[in-house]
């Protein structure tokens, strides 16, 4: 269990390192949404069951959703 | 110079963040409202998710404002966005078939999904704010697969203005039939069925249609118009 949850901390971290260091922005936004992922899981294993369905659900679904589309609005590539 | 007053300044509010936490134990039962929740909720209620309980019973005035604030900022989302022109959608090229036909099958499973989250919210974990929120991920699967299908703007308004009218009633036939606003006055019911928890599911139910139409909204605004 410590071994699972401390695992998934890890993924979690290098995700949102790798989130804030991409030049491409699509890339990035994908990044953040496994960060969400994975704290919904974490959440899940921590016995909260209705947070981690909104986390799912509105931090890695419908928020990078948003983000994708601003992104195609503007510029793909941060300069 | 600017540095280390800044420095300074962030070691003041750490040394009094430091003092006022010094004292509270961790992890420990910091108030008897926690206790008093999980040992009587269910009895009181009648809804066996706990968080349920305390989300619409206990805290319903709080859920009725957060269901505020995101008919806020979708309204002014839809304000700050509706400029009148369409995004020319002819010019993107057509989902292939594959991808066309996935989309509208997984549809309706999404959507009777996210039903069945917010319909047995007072039973298992979900309630209106997951169970929309899957509806509307739901919607967004058909705004990215199936371009030519569209929400009618006129069902979707109706849906969120019917939720938000039917929580405000229900608090109001509290206030009515009841002792204050939000108070259960229907029956409670057994515990662990369906029909139970007197006005919870009801609640839930507005709120679900609410929340889910409200960010399929949103998505409709930002893919037609952004």
């Amino acid at each position: 269990m410590i071994l699972l949850v401390s695992f998934l901390v890890l993924l979690m971290l290098t995700g949102a390192v790798a989130a804030s260091v991409f030049r491409d922005l699509i890339s990035a936004v994908i990044a953040a949404a496994m960060v969400s992922l994975i704290a919904s899981i974490l959440f899940y294993l921590l016995q909260a069951p209705d947070v981690a369905m909104a986390e799912a659900s509105i931090g890695a679904a419908l928020t990078a959703a948003i983000f994708v589309v601003a992104i195609t609005r503007t510029e793909r590539f941060e300069e | 110079m600017r540095s280390g007053i800044a420095i300074a300044l962030l070691a003041i509010v750490a040394l009094g963040i430091g003092l006022a936490l010094a004292k509270v134990p961790f992890g420990g039962p910091k108030t008897e409202v926690g206790r008093h929740y999980v040992d009587e909720g269910v009895e009181e209620t009648g809804a066996a998710n706990i968080v349920t309980s305390v989300v619409v019973s206990y805290r319903g005035f709080d859920t009725l404002g957060e269901v505020t604030v995101l008919f806020i900022a979708a309204t002014g989302l839809g304000a700050v966005l509706s400029t009148g022109r369409k995004n020319a959608a002819s010019e993107k090229e057509p989902a292939s078939l594959v991808l066309h036909t996935g989309c509208r099958l997984l549809f309706p499973p999404i959507l009777i999904f996210g039903a069945y989250i917010f319909v047995h919210g007072h039973l298992s974990p979900g309630g209106g704010f997951q169970g929309g929120a899957i509806i509307a991920s739901g919607f967004l699967l058909i705004y990215l697969g199936c371009r030519e299908r569209r929400i009618s703007r006129t069902a979707s308004g109706l849906a969120e203005s019917l939720g938000g009218l039917v929580f405000v009633a229900i608090g109001l036939l509290g206030l009515a039939f009841g002792s204050h606003f939000l108070s259960n006055f229907l029956p409670r019911g057994t515990v662990n069925t369906l029909f139970s928890g007197g006005i919870i599911p009801i609640i839930y139910v507005a709120v679900g249609f609410k929340v889910g139409s409200e960010l399929a909204g949103i998505i409709d605004n930002l893919i037609e118009e952004g």
